[in-house]
């Protein structure tokens, strides 16, 4: 049979694209909780001679589907191909209603049997033989994150075999199903282990708090330390040793003052380089993002990624749930918001675990106002924290309180109610060393390859902008708002154009314009919340439309204008 | 049904939607279910079908009926 397309189908949180990076060797995002992937991602994968396309598609439980992750899958589904359906050997009964979806509709379907290891240690047995002879497809038990039994997978690929499409009622389905497991699956009695004791601790409701307020205390201090680690004893050693000599040996060649200097080097002080204040290309648009933001995005996404594996998330959304029901959402949604964390462009794809347009309204606007990427914080904590970490604390708490009211009004405003939270808690597993770096390092290359080209592409544009005196003409119309209002200076204007393009550089900005600390306070709040950058604009445009984006960035604009006039008023210096 | 209780489901009256996904994570009228916790101020409620654990709303798990193994 010549095969062309292969769809991966399964349960959520089932390790389909474990098995996905097991088959291409390509790289995607594996986690321990429901909803990792939320779009499909294609690879390609040898058989024999001929290459053959493979789709990973995000997880669902049937095949009617009731958010737009699981509407992703069942719409590729329908564009044909072959199907090897993933399904969670710890959970034959429920992921076998799947199964019996696929095969009922007739399309040829391979099933992979995967975290057999697991099931083998949870003392669940299951017979392989009966069970294709009762779904009459094809099984293989494969372990995705040692890659155990792929190979096998492989090689049966060929049995696979269209069958004849028949109709079934869901009872009948539960039925045949609960024959199956009957026959083919064997407990065997064992105790509870240590992890499992943890898990129920972890989600009771006084202990569940103390250890998320443990693991939240844990993250920020991981985070920080690291990070500055990483700042003082390499980055800042680097850069100060080894690039600086030789950027002074290109600026006595270019020549100061000359076009190429003020672009590459910039603006030197005392005859050195200041590297957050003299703006070249090669000067501030390296430094930022490799020596200042880079380690906090490298200590961040470390701790997320080890959260993940473990499946620590889910836990911390089912404890959040009432809090975040207030503000219209249920727990879930704080996935899209940790995720947002690092950077907002996943975050704002994550709503698409959401059930509701009204949802991922909420969760996208809040997470755009008030949630700033790690690359900002990072800056702000670089910038803000010269003068005091109180000051760091303070922006903050005014994003956090934001972010509340914000909640509270649209979720008094909209109408219509939050659904609840009905998800799948996963159980703890230990983190493989080996995927956490695997993961991290994929989000850190995509950090430099993404980010870097809008840094220097800012640094650029504010350099001729500047040469062109268009900034002037600017700072001129705004300065009503930006001094009157929010009592900035009017050059602050060129912060906030190249503020749509990356936060990070835009933060840095306001560095050498010589602020106050009560400024630079409202200025680092101001550029968190007025706009997201471009990047994940763009996705708020495809997920939310373009009718919900405008009002959500209507929301931004206004709430700008309210906090920065209040904090002008309010904060003294 | 209290935390640490177990029993069998009875029935689930809700929407079909609501029945569908349920049963499609394994909660189906006749399966052993454990209540693993429960949050206050009608919070959500973990229970555990099949050695699995799902967080369900409060409103979703009063729909549950079970006969509770006291």
């Amino acid at each position: 049979m010549n095969i062309e397309k292969i769809l991966l189908i399964g349960n959520p949180n089932v390790g389909k694209s474990a098995i996905f990076s097991r088959l291409t060797g390509a790289k995607v995002i594996i986690s321990n909780y429901p909803g990792t992937t939320v779009e499909f991602t294609q690879g390609k994968m040898k058989m024999g001679e001929e290459s053959v396309m493979i789709i990973d598609a995000p997880g669902t439980y049937t095949l009617e589907p009731t958010c737009k992750a699981e509407d992703v899958a069942c719409r590729m589904l329908g564009e044909g191909g072959l199907v090897i359906n993933v399904i969670d050997a710890t959970n034959l009964e429920r992921n076998l209603y799947l199964t019996l979806q696929l095969l009922e509709k007739g399309i040829p379907v391979i099933v992979a049997l995967n975290m057999w290891d697991d099931a083998k240690h949870r003392g669940i047995n299951i017979d392989v033989k009966k069970l294709e002879e009762n779904l009459t497809a094809p099984v293989v038990p494969v372990c995705g994150l040692t890659g155990e039994g792929i190979k096998d997978l492989v090689l049966r690929m060929p049995e696979m075999k269209p069958s004849k499409p028949f109709v079934s009622t869901d009872g009948q389905k539960w039925g045949k199903i609960g024959k199956i497991v009957e026959e083919t699956q064997k407990l065997t009695h064992r105790h509870r282990t240590l992890l499992e004791i943890l898990e129920d601790l972890s989600i009771k409701p006084f202990s569940g708090l103390l250890i998320a307020a443990g693991v939240m205390y844990c993250t920020f201090w991981a985070v920080r330390f690291l990070g500055e680690n990483l700042i003082r004893h390499m980055f800042e050693p680097l850069f100060g040793g080894l690039w600086s000599p030789l950027m002074l040996r290109l600026s006595a060649f270019l020549g100061e003052g000359s076009f190429f200097h003020h672009i590459l080097i910039g603006n030197l002080a005392g005859g050195g380089i200041d590297f957050s204040q003299s703006f070249g290309l090669l000067t501030t648009g390296f430094f930022v993002p490799i020596a200042m933001v880079f380690p906090y995005i490298l200590s961040f996404y470390l701790v997320l990624g080890i959260l993940e594996d473990l499946g620590y998330l889910p836990r911390l959304a089912v404890l959040m749930d009432n809090f975040m029901h207030h503000l219209g959402l249920h727990g879930y949604a704080i996935i899209p918001f940790i995720l947002g964390l690092g950077c907002n462009v996943p975050g704002a794809l994550a709503t698409r675990i959401l059930e509701e347009r009204r949802e991922k309204f909420i969760a996208a606007t809040l997470m755009a106002i008030a949630i700033p990427c790690m690359a900002q914080i990072a800056m702000i904590v670089g910038l803000v924290g010269q003068r005091g970490g109180k000051y760091v604390a303070v922006i903050f708490f005014i994003l956090f309180a934001l972010l509340i009211i914000k909640g509270l009004i649209l979720n008094r405003v909209l109408k219509g109610v939050s659904p609840e939270i009905l998800v799948e808690i996963p159980p703890y597993r230990i983190p493989q060393i080996q995927a956490v770096i695997k993961k991290l390092w994929m989000r850190l290359s995509g950090f430099l390859k993404e980010a870097m080209p809008f840094v220097l592409l800012g640094v650029f544009f504010v350099n001729v902008l500047h040469m062109l005196r268009i900034i002037d003409f600017f700072s001129y119309i705004f300065t009503p708002v930006l001094t009157g209002l929010w009592g900035l200076p009017k050059e602050a204007v060129s912060v906030l154009m190249v503020g749509f393009l990356r936060k990070d550089i835009a933060v840095g900005m306001l560095g050498p314009l010589n602020l106050t600390t009560k400024q630079l306070i409202i200025g680092s709040t101001i550029l968190a919340v007025y706009f997201p950058c471009i990047a994940t604009y763009i996705v708020l445009i495809r997920e939310l439309g373009v009718k919900d984006t405008l009002k959500s960035t209507f929301m931004m604009l206004v709430a700008a204008l309210l906090i920065g006039a209040s904090l002008n008023l309010v904060l003294v210096d | 049904m209290r935390a640490g209780e177990s029993g069998v489901i009875w029935e689930i009256q809700g929407g079909h939607g609501l029945m569908r996904k349920l049963y499609s994570m394994g909660a189906r009228p006749g399966k052993k279910i454990i209540k693993v916790s429960s949050h206050f101020w009608r919070g959500p409620q973990t229970i555990e079908v099949d050695n699995m654990q799902i967080a369900v709303g409060f409103g979703m798990a009063r729909r549950i009926l079970v006969a509770v193994e006291r």
